[in-house]
């Protein structure tokens, strides 16, 4: 059992370096006076990055673009991915915004998908890693009782 | 360097307006396009003014010819009508004659003869007419009677006997030139005619119009008078005349010969061209002399009233000049040069506009060029610091993990790969960081501090920092700074530190033997060296005594030779000589006057030197010596480069001089600000590291044969406090102790310390002189034993031994000296100052900002859910109390006053309000509330701290290189910390404000 809790463990680690640099200093801020903080972080960012997907879609969608307005959700989606770490995410989001100033629509809707599918990826990342906590947790919590 | 900021920004405005402004830029600028119309116009005006003064000349001309012509016109009618009235005054006479010796005279006294006799004698009293003839009036009753009685018929003009008629006049006298009139009816002309009924009824001179003459045919007039028989009354009556007329005494002017005549008198005749008019009919004037159509210049006539005595008749005098006005050569030739010089002046003028416009379209190229060339200069720069900023992000991830690599087990040829990697990337960064470093000084972009520090400290640890290397090379390596630098001085530790550890990490590289001196002196200090060095060389001993003394040739630090002989001994002594001498008092004051303090760092070295062709590139980026260089030395070069940057930002400047194989010494010059007594006393609690004060008092002796050693030694040692003493050899100090005062002459003690240097301790010791053998115990009942201490560069476990087993027992201290390494050795040798403190918390730690942020209320400011959050959870880490707002409105809404909050973190970029203008508006708000609260009674003190209301702002930005501090400032704000919060950066900002 302690095997599978240090397995677990060292999964976790690998797992955490893996993933981007600075989501380890988001985790640094997280201590036992808070212990969800990164938990609760992510999923502030989850919900309001897909709020800001749909808002760019549809506003992309709509005969007469906004870019204004949708230079202001790219910048808010790059400023929390950003915070959060998600790097690649936010590395995107750069060209997203030179081609929303060329008003550039094609450019628009590609950067929009390489946005979704890095924001997949990077939720895909977190939630494996929060399964992962999890699955820690309960081992752990499991071999405390036995 | 904030002003070196702005002056770029100023550029950028400047190259701006200039854009602007090109246009219109002067006034014949703002023309260029009307110049060529200008030259234009100006011509026309130079042709039309050239056309004005010709017109003005020629009118002179014409004026002057026409008064001539009017004066002479006028001369020529007066005279004509001079003559003319003399001729028929003359006249008048005859008739009077006439009617006196004809008619009163009974008989006749007059016939044909008389008359003819009389006529011709007087001809030249009527020079104009060309003959008089008398016509008796006769009525058609006396025809008959008068015809017998003269024996002739009356004839008409057309000499043929006349016809019947109420009344004829028949010429009975005439003179000579006409007598072929004789007998004639002048009543048969129709001039003649219409002559005599005139004048008979007037009484007076009468004239025909001009008709050609009988005889001559040339144009004349008929003048003729009444004669009356009897004397008239004295106002008679037309009737009574007719009936007292007796006859008729006509004239003939030959007006055409007589004018001619009469103007051949005259001078200039010839260009006159003269007409005589009849204008009684008015409309159609005959003409009495001249030719009708003459080719006379008509344009320029004078007109003369003729009065010849007749009322009824009009005549007039025209004149005018034969030929045309002759072209006014004077006038053309005026105007002409005038036009020619207008224009030339128009020309000039135009081409130096033209010149002025190229000049400064040229000169405005120069400059866009120039703003072009300096925007490329930053753009290169910040291009730099960018990049070598992108590349050291990942070159630490590399370097981390090489680290963690090299943690794991590594079989011994994975463990060389991975410490290569390592050493590789470490020296990457360390290009990078250099490359960076002088990228930002070009863009303008590193700023100094001014903050108090220990200059002795920090050289202590430059020379820590080199310590084993030196060592591992058997370099000594010393510093020395001079009594009269100040403790603490005002500048830019970090900086000093890099251009000091640059400057010996080279001397270190380059050098295999000998020593690494670096000497830290007032630059004020040179004359006192310019005199000693004289001194010196007056003396010519010093020379000749070092060479005698064999092992050591030169009275350097180490006894090899230096580049710059101002580091040997002599100069040196003066130095500390100079030193003493003023210590109490000029330096004293020195101090106190002088605002800022310059010093001299030189650097010293017995390398290999640089080559002379390679000495005039040495601060210049990647140069080094040659390319040989960096292969045996490694290296960018780039150092040197930054380390000149520095040194000229600290205003002050770097030098060197450096002889091939003997050695470069590099010498630098920095201002530093001097510190206020009080204010480097609060302030040098944390920067500098003190040093234990438990020394002070004791009594030490400096064992060294050379003198600049000796010096090194004794500044390490009375920096703790130690009273120094030096002594050339062992001997020496064996002496003055067992002699106590006497020999010395000074007030030496009885010391408590005896340091050795090692080289001197070998040559004693292979002179069979053992320290033991000092007889330190014949004396010692009465002294405590003074502590033997062995200074040493290197020393291998074999002399360690032998140096126990001679005595030096008590330790050995490794060179380089450093005042704190010494204390540490001493404190061990002598028990004392253990209670130093242990394990003072570097202020930086987050258990410190915890402490400062504990408890504390910030608000943290910033539209995005994700950011806010994050911020909240890094403060409220740290045990702060966060409250959030997720924009410019609604933490302005938040921090109305009273509020409790001790901190604001404020985002930037924010859609509605961006921070700049929240931060502008709650300044504004705070500004009126603390002036509300200035004039009117207290508001309660507990809600304001201070009585001010002033909550510290910190920006919170991703990118710290546009987002400039000034900016920052310039709004309000205290300060930013970069996004996502680190530990360091975090502290740094809000350690200012929360003070505890």
């Amino acid at each position: 059992m302690a095997a599978g809790v240090l397995q677990l463990q060292r999964q976790l680690t690998d797992y955490t370096a893996s993933l981007f640099s600075e989501f380890n200093q988001l985790q640094q801020l997280q201590d036992e006076s808070n212990p969800d903080f990164v938990v609760e972080v992510v999923y502030v960012f989850f919900e309001d990055s897909e709020r800001l997907l749909n808002e760019l879609a549809k506003t992309l969608d709509q005969q007469s673009i906004d870019f204004r307005k949708v230079d202001a959700h790219v910048h808010q989606l790059k400023g929390s991915s950003s915070s959060i770490g998600a790097q690649r995410v936010q590395r995107v989001c750069i060209p997203f915004r030179n081609n929303c100033e060329e008003q550039n629509i094609e450019g628009c809707l590609r950067c929009l998908q390489q946005v979704k599918q890095e924001y997949t990826l990077v939720k895909n990342k977190l939630e494996t890693l929060f399964k992962l906590e999890q699955q820690l947790l309960a081992a752990q919590r499991s071999m405390s009782t036995i | 360097m904030g002003l070196k900021m702005q002056s770029h920004q100023s550029l950028a405005v400047r190259l701006n307006e200039q854009m602007g402004t090109k246009r219109g830029y002067t006034l014949i600028q703002s023309y260029r396009a009307w110049l060529p119309k200008f030259l234009i116009f100006w011509v026309f005006l130079m042709a039309i003014l050239s056309m004005f003064i010709y017109n003005g000349m020629d009118a002179d001309n014409k004026v002057r010819r026409k008064e001539v012509l009017s004066s002479m016109c006028d001369q020529r009618a007066r005279m004509l009508q001079d003559q003319f009235s003399v001729s028929v005054n003359h006249v008048h006479a005859l008739a009077i004659l006439v009617s006196t010796f004809h008619y009163y005279k009974n008989p006749s006294a007059i016939d044909q003869e008389t008359f003819a006799e009389y006529t011709a004698r007087t001809a030249f009293e009527r020079p104009l007419l060309s003959g008089v003839a008398y016509a008796q009036r006769v009525v058609d009753s006396e025809r008959e009677n008068f015809e017998r009685q003269h024996g002739w018929t009356i004839k008409t003009m057309k000499r043929e006997p006349s016809p019947l008629r109420d009344e004829y006049a028949p010429v009975i006298f005439s003179q000579e030139t006409v007598s072929y009139i004789e007998s004639l009816d002048m009543m048969s002309g129709e001039e003649d005619r219409e002559n005599i009924l005139r004048s008979r009824a007037t009484g007076k001179a009468v004239l025909t119009s001009p008709f050609r003459l009988l005889g001559s045919h040339h144009l004349g007039v008929v003048l003729t008078f009444p004669v009356y028989k009897s004397k008239l009354p004295s106002s008679p009556t037309v009737e009574e005349r007719i009936e007292a007329t007796a006859g008729y005494l006509g004239g003939a002017f030959d007006v055409e010969s007589l004018v001619e005549n009469l103007l051949g008198q005259l001078a200039g005749n010839q260009a006159f061209l003269v007409n005589v008019y009849d204008i009684t009919n008015s409309s159609d004037p005959l003409i009495m002399y001249g030719h009708q159509n003459q080719d006379g210049d008509m344009s320029l006539v004078h007109e003369s009233k003729l009065d010849f005595g007749d009322p009824f008749r009009k005549h007039q005098m025209i004149c005018s000049y034969h030929q045309k006005a002759p072209t006014s050569w004077t006038a053309l030739t005026t105007a002409f040069l005038f036009f020619v010089i207008g224009l030339l002046v128009g020309y000039i003028l135009y081409g130096a506009a033209i010149h002025i416009v190229k000049v400064e379209d040229d000169f405005h190229e120069m400059q866009e060029l120039k703003g072009r060339a300096e925007a490329a200069d930053v753009a290169k720069s910040q291009f730099l610091a960018t990049v070598s900023h992108e590349i050291r992000t990942p070159m630490n991830g590399i370097l981390g993990m090489l680290a963690l690599l090299l943690d794991t087990d590594l079989s011994s040829t994975q463990r060389d790969y991975a410490q290569t990697a390592q050493a590789c990337g470490k020296a990457l960064i360390a290009l990078i960081n250099e490359v960076l470093d002088r990228a930002k000084i070009e863009a303008g972009k590193l700023e100094l501090e001014a903050v108090p520090f220990d200059l002795r400290s920090i050289l202590d640890d430059v020379l820590s920092l080199f310590s084993e290397k030196s060592r591992n090379k058997g370099i000594e390596l010393a510093v020395f700074v001079s009594d009269k630098v100040p403790d603490i001085v005002m500048g830019d530790p970090g900086r000093f530190r890099q251009v000091i550890t640059n400057l010996v990490g080279n001397s270190v590289k380059f050098t295999e033997r000998g020593h690494i001196f670096v000497k830290v002196h007032l630059a004020e200090s040179p004359k006192a060296m310019m005199n000693g060095k004289s001194e010196s060389t007056l003396n010519g001993v010093p020379n000749e005594d070092v060479l005698t003394s064999g092992g050591c040739q030169f009275k350097t630090l180490s006894g090899c030779e230096a580049a710059d002989d101002r580091n040997c001994w002599d100069t040196f002594k003066h130095l500390i000589d100079d030193k003493e001498f003023r210590y109490g008092s000029s330096s004293n004051r020195v101090a106190t006057n002088e605002e800022y303090v310059t010093l001299m760092v030189c650097v010293e070295d017995t390398g290999i030197g640089i080559p002379l062709r390679a000495q005039d590139r040495v601060f210049m980026p990647f140069m080094q010596a040659d390319s040989s260089t960096s292969r045996n030395y490694g290296g960018t070069g780039i150092g040197l480069s930054i380390s000149k940057c520095l040194v000229e930002l600290m205003g002050g400047q770097i030098s060197f001089i450096s002889r091939p194989h003997v050695g470069s010494t590099f010498s630098f010059t920095a201002v530093f600000g001097r510190c206020k007594k009080n204010a480097f006393d609060e302030m040098k609690k944390p920067k500098s590291e003190d040093l234990p004060s438990g020394f002070r008092g004791l009594k030490a002796i400096v064992v060294d044969g050379k003198p600049v050693r000796a010096a090194v030694t004794k500044y390490h040692l009375k920096r703790l406090g130690i009273l120094v003493e030096v002594a050339s050899n062992i001997k020496t100090v064996t002496l003055s102790t067992k002699n106590g005062s006497v020999t010395s002459g000074r007030n030496i003690m009885h010391p408590d310390i005896v340091l050795v240097e090692k080289d001197l301790w070998i040559s004693i010791e292979d002179g069979g002189f053992c320290v033991r053998q000092l007889d330190w115990e014949q004396n010692g009942h009465m002294f405590k034993l003074p502590k033997m201490i062995l200074l040493a560069t290197n020393i291998s476990n074999a002399e360690f031994d032998k140096a126990k087993a001679a005595g030096f027992a008590d330790t050995v201290i490794m060179k380089p000296l450093r005042a704190s390494m010494i204390a540490a050795c001493l404190q061990q040798v002598l028990g004392i100052g253990k209670k130093r403190q242990q394990g003072r918390d570097m202020p930086n730690g987050s258990s410190f900002l915890q402490s400062l942020l504990c408890g504390k209320k910030i608000l943290v400011v910033d539209d995005n859910m994700v950011n806010r959050r994050v911020a909240a959870g890094a403060l409220k880490k740290f045990g702060a109390d966060v409250d959030c707002a997720e924009s410019g409105k609604v933490a302005l809404k938040k921090l109305q006053l009273p509020h409790c909050f001790d901190a604001c973190f404020m985002d930037i970029q924010m859609p509605e309000m961006d921070g700049f203008e929240a931060t502008r508006r709650i300044r504004q708000m705070e500004s009126q509330a603390n002036q509300q609260m200035n004039g009117g009674p207290a508001v309660e003190e507990s809600t304001c701290r201070k009585g001010e209301w002033h909550v510290p702002i910190l920006a919170m930005t991703a990118d710290v290189i546009h987002a400039t501090y000034d900016e920052c400032l310039k709004c309000g704000m205290d300060g930013y910390v970069s996004k996502p919060f680190e530990e360091e950066n975090l502290y740094q900002a809000v350690a200012k404000f929360f003070k505890s």
